[in-house]
This record gives structure tokens, C-alpha cells and sequence, in this order.
């Protein structure tokens, strides 16, 4: 039974247990927030969401007061009003007055309430010592002072992501957040996935600027620069010049890479069509070992690669794991080894004159491109990667009117790609592409469901799985005739953990696994446009969705630049060339000495 | 392998954090969390280095830095401030030759200030680590940090 209140007057009923937060928002009423982050947290601690209920004292956080049956709600009076300013002047007593200089200068959202709420005046004077910056790790940049000690980055770093990095030290006015007993993200534990950079609600969290090495590079004129942008970027760059979450910007994105003076404007989709390619021949090489060779060396379930956030994971909490993730390179790694190496030769440009840059939805991939063992082109595979941010930061600075500019295409040959590339954004998207194709070389037919869609791998339920009986194969694999492939996805290294744990004790079984360190996948990476709701991953994983369905190839291996790849330079999938170049090993992170021995 | 023992003790449970944490101090000789305590208990117990560490520091009672043999508390609540900790402090201070925070060379004594003991009727008070003194004067402090000393043969 519903429960009878009244918001500002307007009438309405609610379910029990809604918040006065959901209830106002549901007549289109906007209480302010700052600590508070859907679904996930709400301590009700940073008190600018207060509002008045008759017959109570004290005003209410409505974030976490639920209503009750006759409750009546002032969300917008003089006293409201007052509390919110005098929090608000609280909260920026103690927060440096930077904000031209700051990253999140007319993104933040502590500057977006003093803004709405004509706060001209702060009364109070802060007594903090300045701390200094936390700039150690190749992601991301920290300033403690900005910090609002507002908890959002602890919670999903804790409860999302499950590592556990951040956490509040000491208490009151001493209180700080930082990587438990040190001052330095670098000397901890920490991932680099950036979901604390993503849901930081001021600058106090973001990722390292490169946008002025890119800048650099680009008006050197010994320098060859290309670039590469990864699939979840066109689903989401639009946000950055205010188009609505999940408008499909590709062909404006080329063009506007172009005019930024990239002498080539290529994909990682060429990369990720590649990734499938070997992915899905080494998962059939390990079934056939396994079931054929009974080679007990051989590690199953295979789980992918692509997410530099989960490889770090995994290296530091689980390298007991090491040899049951492909030894495949993520899609941009594969696409700079090859950048540098085969189309170098081909248009005759020094591999040394050469910078390929990527444009990533993640802060992770900036570490990963600074791995001591990415380096297998002779030099430095990728040179620098820009988050979807840092990119909408140089078109504005290019002075490009993003939203009007023509739709152009991506130069060949390795911005050829498919629609299973287009679907390494999302979770369940690298499972579902590398089905396309492994299915098709096993049996020589067409993965047999409704538009090539593995249903029960999509959407954004933490774990998914799904079963695959695979019938009719061709004689080379007739060691799988009737096999049915287990395979399972999980999104948020939280879920990857939940996986991870029933494997190790044997409560699950399966074959091939899929896991993206950030939740939704990289469509909700540590580097998008803030802020990543859950409506807003829909949003971008239906754009994706759509991309896909609109092409004409939809497979990685159908990818007609890759074949020539393969026939000019490659050769075989898992062949000597792919292996120098487009495969890697990993590390055992736990152990102090080999960490030391990679540190980035 | 102590820090093992403590968490079995307690079940591995983590509502029982605040007491494990209170045993592994105490276990210390220099009265202190270190680091690589931390580490082990969050291995064992599978809550994170950051967590531990933030729940350790919201408390007073427990410190990161090696500590002396003898913590003297001095309460710096409103009762006893008024019947004069401030001269009780200065008396500890002067006789130790260390400030608030700070060990005696030889690692006997640490010198701390803490919230009310619970003890206002016999204002100002000391604790010294389980023992609370009361009615203290200047001279009082001399003889009890005298006998420690004779105990401990320095």
C-alpha cells in the first residue's frame, strides 16, 4: 500500500521505504547531494540535503529519511535555504579556492551549489596545512586537499570494486583519505581503475593530465601520430559537449581527431577484431589440449585480457591465476605492436618517428601502456592515452564546434573493424564476439541466435552465465561435438572477486570467462564523462548495441584488413609473429621482489 | 606467528577487530600497531590494509609509532584541567625531558594526553598503561615515576 505525502504542496504516494530524496525527485524535484551516490551510498553525512518536515525539530537528510504515511516536506524555504548555504560556506572554508586551475572547473559539483546557491561570502577561515600532491602512479592524481572527505570514492573502492585501497585515516579535522598506512597510491595496492576519479564529486581525484605531451607531439613535424579510440568512446564523448549519454558520435569524433592533427585516425576496434581473432584460437587450443592431449599444464577456465584494471587485480590479489588468463594483449597494446611494426614498414615511417596515441574510456590504460614488457615493436608500443575527458578537454581547446562537425570515416587499414569490436565497450560484449567466432570456425555456421545476441551475457546484472552445446562440427573439432561451453561475466572487480572465490573452491565450473574491472565495462570506465549512473551505462551500451547491429560484418574474423594482415605479415592466429607481438605473460604481483622488478 | 593466535582467538571475527587490535599493541614490547602487523592481520583476515588502518586511527588508544614501556595518559577533560592538569603535565614533562607524543631516550615512557577517564572525583588524573593515579601534585608525579623507575632498575 502506498503512503500519502506532500512534497511543497504537490500531493503524491509512495511505496514504503522510499526515500524523501526518490520521492522529490519523482515530482521533478531537485534536493541537492554531495556524499550521497545512488545505489551504492548514503551516510547522510554531508547535510546539504536537508529539508524541513513538519512536526520534526531538527531538518532531515532526505537522502536517508524514509517518508512515513501524511508526511509533509519543505525541500525549498528560507530555513532550508539558510542550512544549505551555511553547510555549503562550511565546505568551502576548508577547500582551497582554486577552482580556475582546477581539472573539474565548471564540472565540479561543490562548485555548481555555491554557484546555485550564491554563496559570494565565506565567513570561516580554514586551519588545514596543505598537503601535498599524490601524483606516483601513471593514472591517477589525488590532491588531498580538495577532498571533501565526502566517502563516494572509498565506497566503490571498498564495496564496488572490492580492493579496498582507499579508506579515511585519523579522525575530525585530521581526518584524510589515502591508501591505508601510506601517503602514495604507489606505494599501496591500487588498481588504477580511476571508479574513484569517476565518482569524485570535486578535483580531488582525476586522472594524470597528458594532453599537453599529446599536443606536443602533434606539432613536431618529425613525428608520424596516430591515434586510436577505443569502442566505448563514441557511445560516450558526446556527454562532454552536453549531447544526451548514449549518443553515437563516431563519425563526429573522426573528424574532429582529424582536425586536430592526427596524420592518421585509426580504432581499436581493428585491435579488438584482432584480440577475438587469437583470443578465440587460443581458447580452442587449450579445449583440444585439454580434452585431446590431456595436457594437465593447460589452465581452464581461459579468462580474458582486454581490462588492464583486472590484470593488475589479478597480478596483485590472485597470481595463483596467472596462467588461466589469455596470454592475449589487450586490443590496444595488440593495436600498437602492430602500429609500429607492420604499418610503419608499410608506409616507410621509422618506427622511432612514430607515436601512436589512445584515446581510452580508462585511467588503467595509461599504466598498462607504461608496462616495462609493452615494448615489443623495439620501442615504447603506445606513447600516451587520453580518457574520453582529456579528449573533449582538446576539442574544445582546438576551438571545434564538436556537435556540428560532419560525419567522416576512419582512415585504412586499421580503422577497418566489425560490430563484434564495437561491442568490447559493454560487459558480456567480448564473450558475445568471441562466441560469433568461435563457434563459426568450429562448426562452420553462424552462432545460431536471434541477431547474433548472446542474451543471457548482456545487461547489467554483476554475474552472468551462460551454457553453449556445440552440434555439428567440422572434422577438425570433433574432440567438442556435443561439449557445452560454460562460460560466465562479471563487471566490477567486486563480481570478478564473487567468481574468482567459487572457482578456487570449486563451486563453479567453466570454460572461458569474461571479466571488466569497471561496472557496466568500459562504457562506465574510470575516464568518461562524469557522471556514470546506471541509467547512463544503458544508455551508452544500447548506442553500442546499435552500432553493432547497423554493420555489415559482425564478426572479428570476417574483418577483411585483418586477413591481409594475417596473409602479409601474421601469417596464422597463435603463429611465431602473433606470439612475438601480440602476446605477453604476466606477473606475480604479491611477491615484493617481482613487483619491484615491473613497477611502472 | 602471534598475530594468528589473537585473530583465532577472537573467531576471525571482524565485529571483534577493535580487540584484536588491542592485544596485538599490547603484545608489541615498544606498545605499538606496526606496519607489518597490519599487513599480516589483513592477509588473515581479509579486510583491507586501508580499513584497518582507518579503524585503528580513529582511536587514541592505538598508536602507529613505537612507544615506550609506560604510556602516561594525562586527561585534558574540562574537571580535571580545572584542579590544574595543565601543571600535572608540565611536572611529567620537565621530569621525562619529552613533550606530548614523544618517548624517553631509554624507551620507558611515552607522554600522551587523553579524553575523561571517568575518574572527575579524584581530578587531576593520570593513567599510566592500565593504572589510574588521582589527587596529583608535582611531588606525587616525582614519586611515582621514581618507584617505576627503581622497578625497572634505571
Amino acid at each position: 500500500m502506498g503512503l500519502k505525502i506532500e512534497i511543497n504542496n504537490i500531493p503524491l504516494e509512495v511505496e514504503k521505504g522510499t526515500t524523501i530524496l526518490q520521492a522529490a525527485r519523482k515530482v521533478g524535484i531537485n534536493i541537492p547531494t554531495l556524499c550521497y551516490l545512488e545505489g551504492l551510498q548514503n551516510p547522510g553525512s554531508c547535510r546539504v540535503c536537508v529539508v524541513e518536515v513538519e512536526g520534526a525539530n531538527a531538518l532531515q537528510p532526505a537522502c536517508v529519511t524514509e517518508v512515513n504515511e501524511g508526511m509533509k516536506i519543505r525541500t525549498n524555504n528560507k530555513r532550508v535555504r539558510n542550512a544549505r548555504k551555511i553547510i555549503l560556506e562550511l565546505l568551502l572554508s576548508s577547500h582551497p579556492w582554486e577552482c580556475n586551475t582546477c581539472d573539474r572547473n565548471q564540472s565540479c559539483e561543490l562548485q555548481t551549489l555555491a554557484e546555485e546557491y550564491g554563496i559570494r561570502e565565506v565567513r570561516f577561515q580554514s586551519t588545514q596545512e596543505k598537503l601535498p600532491l599524490d601524483e606516483s602512479t601513471p593514472g591517477i592524481v589525488r590532491d588531498p586537499n580538495k577532498c571533501i572527505l565526502c566517502r563516494r570514492c572509498v565506497a566503490v573502492c571498498q564495496e564496488i570494486q572490492k580492493v579496498g585501497t582507499l579508506g579515511p585515516r585519523y579522525r575530525g579535522f585530521h581526518t584524510v583519505i589515502s591508501p591505508g598506512q601510506v601517503d602514495l597510491l604507489g606505494d599501496a595496492v591500487c588498481v588504477q581503475c580511476g571508479q574513484c576519479a569517476a565518482v569524485c564529486p570535486v578535483g580531488a581525484i582525476s586522472e594524470r593530465d597528458d594532453t599537453e605531451k599529446v599536443w606536443e607531439a602533434l606539432e613536431d613535424p618529425q613525428k608520424y601520430v596516430i591515434v586510436q579510440t577505443a569502442p566505448a568512446i563514441r557511445a560516450a564523448l558526446g556527454e562532454c559537449f552536453n549531447l544526451p549519454p548514449g549518443t553515437l558520435v563516431k563519425g563526429r569524433m573522426v573528424a574532429a581527431l582529424r582536425r586536430l592533427g592526427f596524420d592518421k585516425v585509426f580504432d581499436t576496434n581493428f585491435g579488438a577484431d584482432l584480440t577475438i581473432v587469437e583470443e578465440g584460437h587460443e581458447l580452442l587450443s587449450r579445449l583440444k589440449k585439454k580434452l585431446v592431449d590431456e595436457d594437465k599444464t593447460v589452465k581452464l577456465p581461459m579468462f580474458t585480457s582486454c581490462s588492464p584494471g583486472w590484470i593488475n587485480y589479478m597480478e596483485n590479489f590472485y597470481p595463483e591465476l596467472r596462467d588461466n588468463v589469455s596470454t592475449c594483449k589487450s586490443p590496444q597494446q595488440m593495436f600498437g605492436a602492430v602500429a609500429k611494426t607492420y604499418f610503419a614498414d608499410e608506409i616507410g615511417i621509422r618506427k622511432e618517428d612514430m607515436v601512436v596515441v589512445s584515446i581510452m574510456p580508462c585511467t588503467a590504460k595509461k599504466f598498462e601502456c607504461n608496462r616495462p614488457e609493452m615494448v615489443d615493436s623495439g620501442v615504447q608500443d603506445v606513447d600516451y592515452v587520453l580518457t574520453t575527458r582529456e579528449l573533449g578537454k582538446m576539442i574544445k581547446q582546438a576551438g571545434l564546434d564538436f556537435v556540428n562537425l560532419p560525419e567522416e570515416e576512419m582512415d585504412a587499414p586499421l580503422g577497418i573493424s566489425t560490430g563484434a569490436a564495437d561491442i568490447f565497450a559493454n560487459t558480456g560484449g567480448v564473450m558475445e564476439a568471441a562466441l560469433r567466432t568461435v563457434y563459426e570456425i568450429v562448426t562452420g555456421k553462424e552462432l545460431p541466435f536471434e541477431k547474433l545476441h548472446v542474451t543471457p551475457v548482456q545487461g547489467l546484472e554483476g554475474v552472468k552465465e551462460a551454457e553453449l552445446t556445440i552440434k555439428e562440427t567440422l572434422p577438425d573439432w570433433k574432440f567438442l561435438e556435443g561439449v557445452t561451453l560454460k562460460v560466465a561475466v562479471a563487471h566490477g572487480l567486486g563480481n570478478a572477486n564473487k567468481i574468482v572465490e567459487s572457482i578456487l573452491k570449486g563451486e563453479r565450473e567453466y570454460h572461458f570467462i569474461e571479466i571488466m574491472a569497471c561496472p557496466g565495462g568500459c562504457i562506465g570506465g574510470g575516464g568518461q564523462p562524469r557522471l556514470t549512473t546506471d541509467e547512463v551505462r544503458k544508455a551508452r551500451i544500447q548506442a553500442i548495441y546499435k552500432e553493432d547491429e547497423g554493420r555489415k560484418l559482425r564478426k572479428s574474423h570476417e574483418n577483411p584488413a585483418l586477413k591481409e594482415l594475417y596473409n602479409e605479415f601474421l601469417g596464422q592466429p597463435l603463429g611465431e609473429k602473433s606470439h612475438q607481438l601480440l602476446h605477453t605473460h604476466y606477473f606475480d604481483k604479491k611477491n615484493k621482489k617481482e613487483k619491484e622488478k615491473v613497477k611502472v | 606467528m602471534k598475530v594468528r593466535e589473537i585473530v583465532k582467538k577472537y573467531k576471525g571475527k571482524r565485529e571483534n577487530l577493535l580487540q584484536i587490535l588491542h592485544e596485538i599493541q599490547d603484545l608489541d614490547a615498544q606498545n605499538y600497531i606496526s606496519q607489518e602487523n597490519i599487513f599480516i592481520l589483513s592477509e588473515i583476515m581479509n579486510i583491507p590494509v586501508s580499513d584497518i588502518t582507518g579503524t585503528a586511527s580513529f582511536y587514541s588508544m592505538f598508536s602507529f609509532q613505537p612507544r615506550g614501556k609506560y604510556i602516561i595518559r594525562v586527561c585534558a577533560s574540562p574537571p580535571c584541567h580545572i584542579m590544574g592538569a595543565e601543571t600535572i603535565f608540565e611536572a611529567i614533562s620537565k621530569e621525562l625531558k619529552i613533550n606530548k607524543g614523544e618517548t624517553t631516550s631509554d624507551g620507558l615512557f611515552t607522554l600522551e594526553e587523553t579524553s575523561c577517564l571517568g575518574i572527575c572525583a579524584v581530578a587531576p588524573a593520570i593513567m599510566i598503561n592500565d593504572t589510574v593515579y588521582g589527587y596529583l601534585t608535582a611531588e606525587r608525579i616525582k614519586e611515582i615515576i621514581a618507584q617505576i623507575r627503581e622497578e625497572e632498575g634505571k
